[in-house]
């Protein structure tokens, strides 16, 4: 549909219809509207679990333009200034404090941050519920997953720029764990900091790194993330394939136009978004210390380590695994191979649309064996979220070593368990329950 | 001497110690009380600016606790005779890490920075309880320590107003040993309108932010109406 040809706008002689056909004549203005808006066929069935994926679009701009405006004011300079504090974490109270609004428009980037992450991992869990990354969807799926890890680092980045305490010892931490990779390993998290230490080098890299490359290349996914669903179409909450029933002017018959139908509809969804949005921004910015977390209200000190050091929640479940790695394997440390489970851990979902075997999409024809299996995933997911937010201990660790197992297995299992299940008829057409 | 000196080593890593097991007493205070704002601005130039700066704040904001630019150049100001400039320390920080062992922290976000996970406002209880329980202890260089803050660099700047605690060690409570210049209750009193006013400068348009609050939500509800009743209206033929 979207690379569909559509005819050339012809103008009806009025002056607007006249510059419409002159740049139509030379852009496809016609077909890029048509193709992806007014003329691409949704399932007309689509859910609640339906409003992430133009939401995450929404936060994406936001991110975007209050990040603009941020730059204008803050300064990425460790050095210290006349009364002793890093030009850095100065600037961001300046915003805050001396800029008319930019209170406003620093807490819509922090708690964008957050609910850019609730968001994907909401969109995310749809795709899991209705088997959206299946044939034909799974280079969606792939942009889907290279944006999610682009989206991991665009937050590591940008969350050093404050330079408050967490900024700096968070990636203290994290460009650490490089340095456990074999042979390479020192060099490389030398390269990424730029220095011995995490210091202002590290901080303009990664203020370079956070307001150029990772947009850049996360709005590039986007587009190919969105280019190549119309090109295939959606799926919806029955995974039916809709362009398998089309009327005589091969429309889908259980399609409609996602403009102005979905428009609307996603709408009312940003709408409510904001109310949710706003409340947090307006009433609980700091999103009870785990949004802006406590010890961040700290100057980074290179001399002071803070007892606790946190990852902010939306990496805590991946922190966990990494902490769950304990032991030393074939004469290399428990840290690399922490290291290789985190990564592992995001870079499984990619597998997906072949590790799952089950001949239904939806969860809805599904049975008890898969509502459990993704019953218990949320939960081990949970918990290893929660468990990452805390200091270890030898409780907490044995726990998330039986998540982490749990989440392993919910994946390498998936070619077993997923074919195991008791599946129900799917309909020919669509359903509006 | 030697234990003095481990005890620097140690005292900026035990400036991030939490609570702990500490019970800390929930601050009774509120950021709306402006008279009590003012209060405590005016205790916290006279007792805090010393050692402590508010590096971020800036001596014309002042004027929003409701004060004309007369009286905060008659009050409030020390330091400083630019009604714009910042509420910097006059003491040099070198020479204070002599005197104390560590440089005192900037206080402009001190009530912020005290939160925890989960609960954020948790600095002020802190704040309320830490001000309340310095004691005599012949053992620290100052002459004073703190239950909740142990072994702080930090000596009893209120203790005129407040007088001096002692430690029960069999009871671990505090006792009034002499009483200062202020009843136990009115003290309590200015230490909680000091620490409102340190709630207030982490975050001087907090207030602001909370009602602007109310209207966007108000708008977005209105919002709300008109798009769900657009969505029906063009939806209203699809079955």
């Amino acid at each position: 549909m979207a690379a569909g040809n559509f005819e050339k706008y012809k103008s009806d002689g009025s002056l607007a219809g006249n510059a419409l056909e002159w740049v139509d004549a030379r852009f496809p203005a016609t077909s890029l509207w048509k193709g992806h808006l007014s003329e691409y066929y949704a399932p007309k069935n689509f859910n609640f679990w339906y409003f992430f994926g133009s939401l995450a679009l929404l936060v994406l701009v936001i991110q975007i333009v209050t990040g603009i405006f941020l730059v204008m004011h803050y300064k990425p300079d460790a050095a210290l200034n006349a009364n002793g504090v890093p030009v850095a974490f100065a600037s961001v109270e300046y915003i805050m404090r001396d800029v008319p609004g930019g209170w406003l428009i620093r807490y819509m980037h922090s708690t964008g941050a957050s609910a850019f992450f609730i968001v994907v991992y909401l969109h995310m869990f749809r795709g899991l519920l209705y088997g959206s990354y299946r044939k034909p969807r799974e280079l969606t799926w792939l942009f889907g997953v290279a944006i999610f890890l682009c989206l991991m680092g665009e937050a590591f980045f940008g969350y050093l720029l404050p330079w408050g305490q967490m900024s700096y010892w968070g990636a203290q931490v994290i460009v650490n764990l490089f340095s456990a990779i074999p042979v390479i390993g020192g060099d490389l998290s030398l390269i990424i900091r730029g220095d011995f230490v995490v210091g202002d080098a590290t901080l303009n890299r990664f203020f370079s790194f956070h307001v150029i490359a990772f947009p850049l290349v996360l709005i590039g996914l986007v587009a190919a993330h969105v280019l190549a669903l119309h090109e295939t179409g959606s799926n919806n909450p029955d995974g039916v394939e809709i362009k398998a029933n089309k009327d005589e002017h091969g429309i889908p018959r259980d399609g409609i136009p996602f403009h102005p139908y979905y428009t609307v509809k996603d709408i009312v969804g940003v709408v409510v978004f904001l109310m949710v949005f706003s409340a947090v921004m307006f009433w609980a910015p700091e999103g009870g210390g785990y949004f802006l977390e406590t010890p961040n209200f700290y100057p980074a000190d290179p001399l002071k380590t803070p007892p606790h050091i946190a990852p902010v929640w939306y990496f805590t479940p991946f922190y966990s695994i990494l902490r769950a790695m304990v032991w030393n394997f074939f004469g290399l440390d428990a840290k690399f191979w922490g290291v290789v489970a985190m990564g592992a851990s995001v870079v499984i979902f990619a597998g997906l649309p072949w590790l799952d075997r089950s001949p239904v999409k939806s969860i809805r024809y599904r049975g008890p064996i898969t509502k459990a299996m993704y019953t218990i995933f949320v939960i081990c997911f949970f918990i290893l979220g929660y468990l990452g937010t805390l200091s270890p201990s030898p409780m907490g660790e044995l726990v998330s070593q039986v998540c982490t197992v749990f989440y392993f297995g919910f994946f390498l299992g998936m070619p077993w368990w997923s074919r195991m299940d008791k599946f129900k008829p799917v309909p020919d057409r669509v359903t509006m329950k | 001497m030697k234990k003095f000196l481990i005890a620097l080593l140690f005292a900026p890593i035990m400036a991030f110690a939490s609570t702990g097991n500490v019970h800390v007493d929930k601050w009774p205070g509120s950021v709306s009380d402006k008279a009590a704002l003012q209060n405590g601005a005016k205790l916290f130039v006279n007792y805090c600016l010393n050692c402590h700066g508010a590096s971020y704040m800036r001596y014309k904001n002042l004027m929003d606790l409701g004060l004309t630019e007369q009286q905060v150049r008659e009050n409030l100001m020390f330091t400083s005779d630019k009604i714009g400039g910042l509420m910097a320390v006059a003491a040099r920080s070198d020479e204070q890490k002599q005197w104390f062992g560590a440089t005192p922290p900037d206080l402009t976000i001190v009530a912020r920075a005290r939160g925890e996970a989960g609960n954020a406002a948790a600095g002020a209880d802190w704040l309320y309880t830490y001000l309340r329980s310095f004691y005599r202890d012949a053992n620290r260089p100052t002459g004073w320590n703190n239950v909740v803050f142990e072994n702080v660099g930090m000596p009893h700047i209120l203790y005129g107003l407040q007088g001096q605690q002692v430690l029960n060690h069999e009871t671990h409570k505090l006792e009034l040993a002499v009483p200062g210049s202020m009843a136990p209750a009115e003290f309590d009193k200015a230490v909680s309108d000091l620490v409102g006013f340190m709630v207030w400068m982490g975050e001087p348009q907090q207030e602001f932010r909370r009602t602007l609050g109310w209207f966007v939500l108000a708008f977005l509800a209105v919002l709300f109406v008109v798009a769900y009743a657009l969505k029906k209206e063009y939806w209203k033929d699809i079955h």
